[in-house]
């Protein structure tokens, strides 16, 4: 019921008729492109497919090639075409033995040679300290195996002749009418160990290049080969199965990596979707600094198995109205989090370290406690005269000079011992210490704050929908027209994402006029929220429905207004470059130059 | 896939048994299809004359696809030879254990690399983050992922 590749019609027929809605209200909104909204297409793993198949038409139709060799030749290149054409042109051979596609022209170095020397000629700089040429060198079978296939440049056939002097290399096996298939080197090993080799490499080691098994051998198998391997001959039931799945990872390695080489696409990082998004305005790093690319890959819900796992049939129905409908919303710039408009990434990910630096508790401590002088326990005085009792080890001392308090006589409030260099000194530091370390909390709690509320946000769904029974059942609204309700509460959950992070970028804005126009939007917007919010806990009484209903829906179209106002005029600022930091941010001036 | 391995364990077992081991190498232990147990010596003018080290494989039941997980012994007195490429608890770096392991490579081949690199090499040294890896070495080499950066020696 929660799965997020089902399509709407599946569903029941309420949360479909909350679905349109829901559309309904996204298609208006994409008519017209936010500043901060930024331009992205989310594509299927087919349609990523057909963009490779493009690919490789291209190359075939300029290189004259199959499309097994134009895939390898691209894959070798990591999707750069450009850069492969002008390779190929300059030297196709080249091109054709790097990529693993034909053998190198020239013979390779002896295969029977001793090992001293070989791994001398073999000098390619990263290679391994130990590599050697080992073929030949084992037990005379192997070597009399290999003479009787001598590299010539033929058309790949399986060779499925009942060879009875074969014995294959890997598993020894000399059945006679053993099936064997090789590669243009020729190197032919059973079909058993290809098919082996294959799903080890696929499976086990999400490798989508599978080589020639011989040593040494830098063939790759095309995917053409694969296939065969994998669903060519027909296996038992039970094993089709697996051989298929196998042949699906692949093709999926295959677009993995695929997106992996193109910096205008990225995987959906949500467990077990498949989906990629496109957004070639924010493929450049430089990009990151003017938007903050918020996408989402266009499948719904969470994973089947996380949900069913941890929703209790209680929950079932918060999950369909709040986690249901979740896109897989991520920013297409970092991992930070799916969403932090309207800061951009760097400072939000500044913004986090900062927040889980223990360096802040610690500043905390120091700026507001002592430590016992006898057992070092940590000490707040948070009232009080100075004669201090420690708690633990009974240590009597004053606070002030922090000697003990016997030598100390009878000056409760102040200390006669008090050095005046050193304890305005000490004064000054801790004053300093403390103003800063209180204007990180003033924005740090207020930032924690949201997030705690976003953390509550299914109590309040759940708390939401039984009002909503409620008013039901005590009025004459309908479903559909207490939907408000819903509404309303979604535009909390949405504008505290965004107050959570202005209170991260606000820390960093540098003083100025355009900080302090940021903080009246965030005030502005912080008021509206927190009425709203107000109005959703407020009791309901069957006679001041009909009031409430207005409120809320005038209070949510101001919410998102404002929600619009500080999102639009932060990117817009983004794009003008009006924001200045007060801290050195990538892309940015130093606040030091300005 | 366990038949494979055993099947091919045991032609190369034979092979072994028929034609004996290179020279300077010899079988000591192979009494199951597990873990087999060699020592090496290196013949001829070399750095290592005079020195024998035992060398011991294990085998899982992907054998020959996946690589085996091969180390020197330096349990019971026994020390593992002095090699920029040998750490001190007998793990080895050596591309062909790991991402260069071909399935036609076969228990005498890796015998004879290693024999080789011993043989060639020309200054009796640890590698240089030897303390370093011992201390956080997994118990299987093969869980190990070296980088080969040396082609010299």
């Amino acid at each position: 019921m929660i799965d997020g590749t089902q399509d709407e019609d599946d569903d029941t027929a309420s949360e479909m008729d909350m679905d349109n809605y829901a559309d309904d209200f996204k298609v208006a909104a994409k008519t017209k492109r936010k500043p901060y909204d930024v331009e992205y297409e989310s594509l299927s793993q087919r349609s990523v497919e057909k963009l490779m198949q493009r690919d490789v038409e291209h190359i075939c139709g300029i290189f004259g090639v199959e499309a097994d060799t134009a895939n390898l030749l691209l894959r070798h290149t990591k999707w750069n075409k450009e850069k492969l054409i002008e390779n190929y042109m300059d030297n196709a051979t080249a091109v054709l033995v790097a990529a693993g596609v034909t053998l190198p022209d020239a013979p390779t170095p002896s295969r029977t040679h001793s090992i001293a020397s070989s791994s001398q000629s073999q000098s390619a700089a990263r290679r391994p300290a130990t590599r050697s040429k080992l073929l030949g060198l084992g037990s005379s079978s192997k070597s009399s195996a290999k003479s009787s296939s001598p590299p010539k440049p033929i058309s790949r056939t399986p060779s499925k002749k009942a060879d009875e002097a074969f014995v294959c290399q890997i598993c020894f096996n000399d059945a006679p009418g053993l099936q064997t298939l090789a590669l243009d080197c020729e190197h032919a090993f059973c079909t058993e160990c290809w098919l082996d080799y294959a799903t080890s490499k696929i499976r086990d080691e999400s490798e989508h290049t599978v080589r020639c098994m011989a040593e040494g051998c830098a063939l790759v198998a095309p995917d053409t080969f694969l296939r065969d391997i994998l669903l060519g001959s027909v296996p038992a039931t039970g094993e089709q199965q697996a051989r298929e799945k196998t042949w699906q990872r692949l093709q999926e390695l295959f677009v993995r990596h695929f997106v992996a080489c193109n910096s205008h696409l990225k995987f959906c990082p949500y467990p077990s979707c498949t989906n990629t998004v496109s957004c070639p305005s924010a493929a450049s790093k430089s990009s990151l600094i003017t938007v903050v690319p918020t996408v989402s890959c266009g499948a719904r819900g969470i994973g089947v198995q996380d949900s069913a796992a941890s929703m209790s049939s209680s929950q079932q129905f918060v999950n369909g109205l709040g986690l249901k409908g979740k896109e897989h919303k991520f920013c297409f710039g970092c991992q930070v989090e799916s969403d932090h408009r309207p800061v951009i990434c760097s400072v939000a990910r500044m913004w986090l370290k900062k927040c889980r630096d223990d360096s802040e508790t610690a500043n905390w401590i120091k700026s507001n406690t002592k430590e016992c002088s006898q057992c070092q326990s940590t000490i707040e005085k948070n009232g009080g005269c100075n004669h201090m009792t420690c708690k633990k080890c009974k240590h009597e001392f004053c606070w002030v000079c922090m000697g003990p308090w016997s030598e100390h006589g009878t000056a409760w409030y102040s200390c006669n011992r008090y050095d005046e260099k050193t304890g305005v000194d000490a004064r000054d530091a801790q004053s300093k210490s403390r103003a800063s370390l209180e204007r990180y909390l003033h924005y740090y709690n207020r930032w924690a704050n949201h997030e705690q509320s976003a953390k509550l946000a299914l109590d309040l769904y759940a708390k939401t929908e039984k009002k909503m029974e409620e008013m039901q059942i005590t009025s004459a609204l309908t479903w559909i027209e207490v939907q408000f309700m819903k509404k309303a509460v979604e535009e909390v959950d949405k504008c505290r994402m965004t107050l959570k992070w202005t209170y991260a970028m606000a820390y960093y804005l540098y003083r100025g006029n355009e900080k302090d126009l940021f903080e009246d939007n965030q005030r502005d917007l912080e008021k509206a929220v927190e009425d709203l919010s107000e109005l959703l806990e407020s009791p309901i009484e069957a006679d001041n429905i009909p009031a409430l209903r207005q409120q809320v829906t005038n209070k949510t179209v101001y919410v998102q207004k404002r929600n619009e106002i500080v999102l639009e005029d932060t990117a817009v600022g983004f794009l003008d470059g009006r924001w200045r930091w007060n801290v050195s941010v990538d892309g940015f001036d130093d606040p030091e130059d300005q | 896939m366990a038949s494979i391995s055993s099947r091919r364990l045991a032609k190369e077992l034979r092979e072994i048994q028929a034609e004996g081991c290179p020279v300077g190498i010899s079988l000591v232990e192979a009494n199951d299809f597990s873990k087999w147990v060699f020592t090496i010596q290196v013949m001829g003018d070399s750095l290592y004359q005079d020195e024998v080290h035992t060398l011991q494989f294990r085998f899982d039941p992907q054998y020959p696809i996946s690589s085996p997980a091969v180390q020197f012994v330096v349990t019971d007195g026994k020390q593992a030879p002095i090699h920029p490429h040998v750490y001190s608890n007998g793990h080895i770096c050596a591309s062909i254990l790991g991402n260069e392991w071909s399935p036609v490579l076969s228990v005498i081949a890796v015998c004879v690399t290693l024999q080789s690199m011993l043989a060639s090499c020309k200054k009796k040294e640890r590698p240089a983050d030897n303390d370093r890896y011992v201390k956080h070495a997994p118990e299987n080499p093969k869980k190990t992922l070296f980088h080969y950066d040396d082609d010299t020696v």
